[in-house]
């Protein structure tokens, strides 16, 4: 863990996440992986929280907290978003289609 | 201050990328997207390993300051074009160093890499070396920097504007969503601050709003033009995109980036802290 800013490898397990509200996810156009996405995810009033850039794969994941959000990504070849409801604790699925 | 003093767009920096006496310099923290390709010709700086002090909790010191600069080929009459990731994070703080150390001909690119690379523009993997210089820092401008002791004495007074995510302001949470969640022993905030994240100062493409927008989303939050102002957030990065467009951009006077942040407050022993939404 570091007190810094960046963000951790997007491809990497997800560890030390006990008891956070985890969103984890792809971005994908058609079938194949996003890489290089800025991925946003955006609050329940739709206020930004944060974004990363998916892994050459599409991953990304936020650290959030159990709430409804919405997940924005931006490409050079297209933007997209999702819904997602994160009713507690642990890792919560979502798929982001750019086009 | 009018806006094309501090800002370059993304077109003029290409139109640019040769011009004599201009360096682009990519600064972040994780500097692994440089190596996958940069602005042709730029060089990198490296928020954590080259700009923190390696032994004490500061940013380096004007000497350090002169010897990466030189180690870097920029000199003292070269114009410095900053840009990274993290819509300019670490690029306006960055920005914010240069400014404190007396260099005044430093401008950010807006939108940073993330509009280069929405717009498609070149990167590029060669490696850029460029000739040592001999470049001079002046003496730290303290009229930029706030430390904890005048972030204590401006609760009620100053303008305390708090950057955050409104869930890291209320404290629900300890920092930004894309982090595991660890920082300061205390969550919440700095009574008395108002909270106006980062990201309203800034478009989807990180470049910055206009300056009407951004007077029209400051006016609203509750700040009074006619009182100084320090912004705070975490550790002092999102904070300097606030206090450039508080300060280089919208002109206000008297504006201080406090870098200690919520990471030092929040760890104090005895101050003061609110919780919630401050609104009441």
């Amino acid at each position: 863990m570091s007190s810094s800013c960046g963000a951790p490898d997007q491809a990497a397990p997800i560890t030390g996440a006990e008891g956070q509200t985890v969103l984890s996810g792809r971005v994908v156009s058609g079938e194949a992986p996003v890489g290089g996405a800025f991925v946003r995810l955006l609050d329940g009033n739709g206020d930004f929280t944060g974004e990363v850039v998916s892994s050459p794969n599409g991953e990304f994941r936020f650290y959030a907290a159990p709430g409804s959000w919405t997940v924005r990504a931006l490409h050079r070849t297209g933007n997209g978003e999702a819904s997602i409801q994160a009713d507690g604790p642990g890792v919560h699925e979502v798929a982001v289609a750019v086009a | 201050m009018s806006r094309e003093n501090v800002l370059v767009s993304a077109q003029w920096a290409e139109d640019n990328l040769d011009a004599p006496g201009v360096v682009f310099v990519e600064v972040d923290e994780d500097t692994s997207a440089y190596e996958t390709g940069h602005i042709p010709g730029a060089v990198k700086i490296d928020w954590k390993n080259e700009l923190q002090d390696p032994v004490r909790r500061d940013f380096v010191d004007r000497a350090g300051f002169e010897k990466l600069l030189s180690a870097k080929g920029v000199a003292n009459d070269d114009l410095v074009i900053l840009y990274g990731g993290n819509n300019n994070w670490f690029a306006a703080y960055a920005y914010w160093y240069f400014k404190l150390y007396g260099h005044d001909s430093v401008k950010l690119l807006d939108g940073g890499r993330k509009k280069w690379e929405l717009d498609g523009r070149p990167l590029s993997q060669d490696v850029v070396k460029r000739d040592e210089t001999n470049f001079s820092a002046q003496e730290q401008n303290l009229k930029l920097r706030a430390f904890r002791d005048e972030v204590v004495d401006a609760i009620n007074t100053k303008n305390l504007v708090d950057v955050r995510s409104p869930d890291e302001f209320s404290g629900k949470l300890l920092a930004p969503a894309h982090l595991p969640q660890e920082s300061a022993q205390r969550p919440g905030h700095v009574p008395s601050a108002i909270n106006v994240p980062w990201a309203k100062a800034a478009n989807e493409d990180g470049t910055f709003k206009s300056d009407d927008e951004l007077r029209e989303i400051y006016k609203e939050a509750g700040i009074d033009e006619s009182k100084a102002t320090i912004a705070y957030c975490r550790i002092g990065e999102r904070s300097s995109h606030t206090w450039f467009a508080l300060h280089e951009l919208l002109g206000y006077e008297d504006v201080k980036n406090y870098d200690g942040s919520w990471t030092e407050y929040g760890s104090l022993v005895g101050v003061p802290v609110e919780t919630g939404t401050g609104k009441e």
